[in-house]
């Protein structure tokens, strides 16, 4: 997560975007995807209105996750006002793949507290060290985020249902990048649940 | 153009309006089981298409085969049950080996 955030601060640096305005971004906004988004929008001559649209687009997929994670962040205002915020892809994942809800709640704590320390603190250091970062691609990182999100997926894949569904939605998704602008083609693999059938028999619906 | 304050506090607050939603939706609606299994299938499948579009595309097109390649690893070894912080490795690795010997 630091060696993605570095990369961030650092495209943002070579970007021309000020540096209290990076941080403020990586705090205050905290979704990778819509940041690397914006910037790249801003870099390649966008205005910013399509940079926030397209970094809105690309955040719609936390409405369903908050729906699905509802439960876990907490009764108290002060845990849902600050939970919302620690809602990204890897915590949702995360917290999703303990099966009891008392450490799914803990994980979904720590691990939203740690990422957003390691964001953070890699868009310091990548904003401050500028372009002298190397291409974080010759490390593979790029491969690590899916691989990681697959890994914590893999438990609740081995229902049959859930599967079939994700594997419609991936399907779906994949197509549809060739027509759809960032953030829409993932939100297409909700069509996916039209695979979902019936629940299997003899399962607990938590 | 440069990224004004202005469009990174829209960004911002429209995120954080989202998530909120979500949640306090969660919280207003008494959900039934039967759409709660929806809800659980849509978010694994919306995770699922981001780990399926994050691996293989890049821009508009194809990512090149050094990363999907790393990533396949990765699974054989989330699949082996081995530890995340070994698959994290070993798609990253196999990724870098790859680019590394010439693969895109």
């Amino acid at each position: 997560m630091i060696v993605v955030g570095g990369s961030f601060g650092a495209l943002a640096a070579s970007a021309h975007v000020p540096l209290l305005l990076t941080v403020a971004m990586s705090v205050f906004v905290f979704a990778g995807g819509s940041q690397f988004l914006a910037v790249a929008v801003i870099a390649s001559g966008g205005a910013p209105l399509a940079a926030v649209l397209g970094g809105l687009l690309l955040n719609l997929r936390h409405l369903p996750f908050g729906l699905a994670v509802g439960d876990l962040v907490g009764r108290s205002w002060p845990a849902r006002l600050l939970g919302t915020h620690l809602m990204v892809d890897e915590v949702v994942a995360f917290a999703r793949s303990r099966p009891d809800p008392a450490r799914a709640r803990r994980g979904y704590w720590l691990v939203g507290a740690l990422m957003f320390l390691g964001w953070n603190l890699g868009t310091v250091l990548g904003a401050l060290s500028g372009a002298a970062v190397p291409d974080p691609a010759r490390f593979g990182v790029d491969a690590a985020f899916p691989a990681a999100l697959l890994a914590l997926l893999l438990p609740a894949l081995r229902r049959a249902d859930a599967a079939r569904v994700a594997l419609l939605g991936a399907a779906l998704a994949l197509v549809a990048t060739r027509w759809l602008p960032a953030g829409l083609p993932v939100l297409l693999a909700l069509v996916g649940l039209v695979a979902a059938g019936r629940a299997p028999k003899g399962e607990l619906v938590r | 153009m440069n990224l004004t304050g202005w469009a990174v506090a829209s960004l911002a607050v429209g995120t954080y309006l989202v998530r909120l939603s979500g949640l306090l939706l969660r919280r207003r609606l008494r959900i039934p089981d039967g759409v709660r299994r929806y809800l659980d299938l849509g978010a694994t499948a919306l995770l699922i298409a981001l780990v399926a579009t994050a691996a293989l595309v890049q821009g508009e097109g194809f990512a090149g085969w050094a990363r999907p390649i790393g990533v396949a690893l990765g699974a054989v070894a989330a699949w082996r049950r081995l530890p995340l912080l070994v698959v994290v490795l070993v798609a990253a690795a196999g990724t870098a080996g790859l680019r590394l010997a010439g693969v895109p």
